[in-house]
């Protein structure tokens, strides 16, 4: 089993592709992998209760550790408590102390 | 203590990518990990010495009050965090990149260098995130 970080900076709304990314992480976390899903950026767009927050729901049921940057959430003005299911808001931390795990394997979007 | 290597290419002022590419060093230095950063393309904008802060005329606001943020200031800063902090943070400039667009004033501390450069960057890290332009 190997530690995924997949960093999505897109809105789903915005870029169709961001589509296939969560694809590659529920495909991952199928195969047993410990993914985490950390959305930035524009990427946290969807973390609103939405049309498109169903499919981070589904993720955090496969597995997938779905969170939303803090700073991202507070520039665009999305309460950490008014997050859709399955996304929990993280600190630009977590992505360090993943990177730090040398055998994580990171990938941004 | 680990050390990762960062790639960030977007030019400063016109992505978000620029602003969470620091913000990674930054939270990697204050965790006391060592940093490599290879500003590649218009990344080597960054640390330009001769970005001036600016007023707001829309807002009427003078650069004092509009206490406008320059990447050259954020990387200066960096490097001295690293410093305080006790780690290494190896910051090169894609060599052929500033020639490019002229970016020849650059923050002391930093390092021209090429590609190759980031190869080795690589084999010394515990761990590689490459930021891409969109």
């Amino acid at each position: 089993m190997s530690k995924y970080l997949l960093i999505e900076s897109r809105d789903s709304f915005e870029f169709a592709d961001v589509g296939y990314f969560y694809d590659l992480a529920d495909g991952l976390a199928r195969q047993g992998h410990e993914v985490t899903l950390f959305l930035v950026q524009n990427g946290v767009l969807p973390a609103r209760p939405s049309a498109r927050s169903e499919r981070l729901a589904r993720l955090s049921e496969s597995g997938v550790a779905v969170l939303a940057d803090e700073f991202s959430l507070q520039e665009r003005g999305i309460p950490a408590a008014s997050l859709a299911k399955g996304v929990r808001s993280a600190g630009i931390d977590r992505v360090v102390d993943l990177l730090a795990v040398g055998s994580t394997r990171a990938v941004w979007h | 203590m680990s050390t990762v290597t960062i790639l960030t290419m977007d030019a400063p002022y016109e992505s978000a990518n620029s602003t969470t590419a620091l913000r990674i060093v930054d939270a990697a230095i204050r965790k006391g990990h060592n940093v490599n950063v290879f500003a590649y393309e218009g990344a080597v904008s960054y640390s330009v010495t001769t970005q001036k802060p600016h007023q707001n005329p829309v807002k009427g606001t003078s650069v004092e009050e509009e206490r406008h943020p320059n990447t050259k200031d954020w990387v200066a800063a960096l490097l001295s965090a690293a410093e305080q902090k006790g780690v290494k943070l190896d910051w090169v400039r894609c060599g052929l990149c500033e020639d490019e667009r002229g970016a020849f004033e650059q923050v002391p501390g930093t390092r021209r260098g090429s590609p190759a450069d980031f190869v080795k960057q690589i084999a010394s890290s515990d761990n590689v995130l490459v930021i891409p332009t969109k």
